[in-house]
């Protein structure tokens, strides 16, 4: 019928050819962030349209320190995820550093297991960051020491550090007056027009745009996709899949203490008792995002949005006075959705 | 042979045993890979061949024996230190990473750095020169089918990935260059494609050792063909000495030859 050149072009034409479809799924592969970012969006118009209140700067504002806590945490757990671990220690680390830090710059009276209390802030600062780095150190040792899922280990610490913060530092609540001026000091805010902006923001966007860079122009960033990705092709190609997750948990727990000085900052006070849903918010933030719970996939660029759709639809739901327990059934929506995106996703053809 | 004396191997093993539990893998292998030359390693399942490689490549040490490199005792604990010593494998799973692009994959676990202030304190990696590097090695084995070096690899087919793996252990590969089973997953071109390559880097100076269940390709290029069975050394003849037949019957067992008949050294 036709000569073979012909049979050929039509070939290479038909491999060319790819449906809508397809051509989403290739986008959407090449740019994990895009599918989050509509999402962000759309909640952004309907909220607007919902209440208009919802755009003035003051309630920007406010969104933005919304985030801050979540936003900072889930750095962490980006890093934890595309080595394929999870931390669903998170929560409970970045409240053992806090209460460090705070019962350190106090002159805790009800600590009697902390002698050299009432130290200089800066130094409880120092201190507080380090309990962070050591939680990192407890899990990263556990899960390459001992070859357990970062699951169970995390599950065990969680207990472990919720139950240290209470043993060590009572139930007392470190209270704002008490507190001295530089442990508050990132919930100082400034104002560029009519936004007002907690320094505690600057820092989470600072630490993103510096651990954004890491994981996408340093050497130890591709080792952290290749580990998450395929750890027996990482450790054929040379590299040490144990030293670089060990080191991942590590450098999460140095977020997770920056995050505790922050929280300190936004709150104003601290509390042992951390919030219930904390955990779960950074592994939402994260998921949403578009990162892979499988590993090996995703930007931080998507976990801020993620942690940025969280507090959107909790802040445009009380605005447009509905429940929040709508707040709840949209996120559960949206780690199903995102799930379900990523396996589609994984399945690009070229 | 005493005459094989004289030239020192590329590659030797002698007396290497590796067990895994009660498994014996290998049990007291022999090993000698010349320079400039294909040696194809063939045996039934369980023979011992990938076990062998695997301790050459650095993936795994033996429990007893001697490897030495160009006549150098070597010890490798992990593939970067077979690496270093100029051995570079392409394993059957590839290990390659299937979300990170064509040039990253090259360049996996030797990434090279910007020069000066930038590379050294901020540890910023030169992609443009990770990528034209890797262009040029692509187009060194003449693989032209690749048209974006960002592409993920995973986005890539089973011929392409392979000549990723292949044209990595040739980008670097300074001695030996181990490939195993390397057309077991692809068709009929893509096959006539790698073997080629394998003929391209012997051309080029290089060792080559593969392992193969394809008779046909293994008696197509290789100079050498040394049959392992039981964990051991059955015999070495080459394509000229021996049939597939007769290779496949020493596999079985069912064939012994004589040491003097063997070609334990190429010829010189």
């Amino acid at each position: 019928m036709s000569s073979p050149s012909t049979t050929v072009d039509l070939a290479e034409e038909f491999m060319e050819r790819r449906t809508p479809l397809q051509r989403i799924q290739g986008i959407l592969h090449k740019y994990p962030y895009l599918s989050p970012l509509i999402v962000l969006l759309v909640c952004v118009v309907v909220f607007y349209l919902l209440n208009d209140r919802f755009l003035l700067p003051q309630n920007l504002s406010f969104v933005t320190q919304q985030t801050v806590v979540v936003g900072t945490l889930a750095i962490a757990q980006t890093l934890v995820i595309l080595t394929a671990g999870i931390d669903l220690s998170i929560g409970a680390a970045a409240t053992l550093a806090q209460m460090m830090m705070a019962n350190l710059a106090v002159f805790a009276t009800a600590s009697n297991v902390l002698p050299f209390a009432g130290q200089n802030p800066y130094l409880a600062i120092v201190a507080g960051i380090g309990v962070g780095v050591l939680t990192g150190v407890v899990n990263g040792l556990l899960i390459v020491r001992l070859n357990l899922p970062p699951f169970i280990v995390t599950l065990g610490t969680l207990s472990i550090f919720t139950a240290l913060t209470l043993i060590f530092f009572k139930a007392r609540t470190i209270q704002n007056k008490e507190m001295p001026d530089p442990m508050k000091w990132l919930g100082n805010t400034f104002h560029i027009g009519d936004f007002q902006l907690l320094y505690g923001v600057v820092v989470m966007i600072i630490m993103y745009a510096v651990f954004g860079y890491i994981l996408k122009n340093t050497a130890w960033g591709l080792h952290v996709y290749a580990v998450g990705d395929d750890p027996n092709a990482a450790e054929l190609s040379g590299i040490s899949t144990k030293r670089v997750i060990f080191s991942v948990y590590v450098v999460s727990g140095l977020i997770i203490g920056i995050a505790a000085w922050l929280t300190i900052g936004r709150v104003g006070s601290a509390s042992p008792n951390p919030d219930p849903l904390l955990n779960l918010d950074t592994i939402t933030a994260v998921v949403i995002g578009g990162t892979s719970l499988f590993g090996g996939r995703g930007t931080l660029l998507g976990t801020l949005i993620g942690a940025l759709i969280i507090t959107v639809v909790q802040n445009g739901l009380s605005l447009a006075g509905l429940d929040q327990a709508y707040r709840v059934l949209a996120v559960g929506i949206l780690v199903i959705a995102a799930v379900a995106i990523d396996q589609w996703i994984r399945k690009v053809k070229a | 042979m005493t005459a094989a004396t004289t030239v020192t191997p590329v590659v030797q093993g002698i007396d290497l045993v590796k067990t895994f539990g009660r498994v014996v893998a290998l049990d007291g292998m022999n090993f000698e890979l010349y320079s400039g030359e294909v040696l194809a390693v063939v045996g039934d399942n369980g023979a011992g061949k990938s076990t062998l490689i695997k301790c050459f490549s650095g993936a795994q040490s033996p429990d007893a024996g001697e490897m030495f490199i160009n006549g150098e005792h070597a010890e490798f604990k992990s593939t970067s230190e077979a690496r270093r010593h100029g051995v570079e494998t392409v394993f059957q799973t590839l290990a390659v990473s299937p979300a990170l692009d064509i040039a990253s994959n090259l360049y996996l676990g030797r990434e090279v750095r910007k020069p000066g202030f930038v590379g050294k304190v901020f540890r910023t990696l030169d992609k443009k020169r990770m990528r034209s590097e890797s262009s040029a090695h692509l187009k060194n084995l003449g693989i032209s089918t690749l048209q974006n070096i960002t592409q993920a690899v995973e986005t890539l087919s089973g011929g392409q990935r392979q000549a990723v793996a292949v044209a990595r252990a040739a980008a670097f590969g300074s001695q030996v260059i181990i490939l195993d089973e390397p057309t077991a997953a692809l068709g009929v071109n893509e096959s006539a494609r790698v073997l080629k390559m394998i003929q391209d880097l012997r051309d080029r100076g290089l060792s080559v050792i593969l392992i193969s269940h394809n008779m046909p390709q293994v008696f197509e290029v290789a100079n050498r063909i040394h049959v392992a069975r039981l964990g051991k050394r059955a015999a070495v003849v080459t394509p000229q000495t021996a049939s597939m037949n007769d290779v496949v019957a020493i596999m079985t067992g069912a064939m012994t030859v004589p040491e003097e008949e063997q070609q334990l050294a190429p010829a010189p």
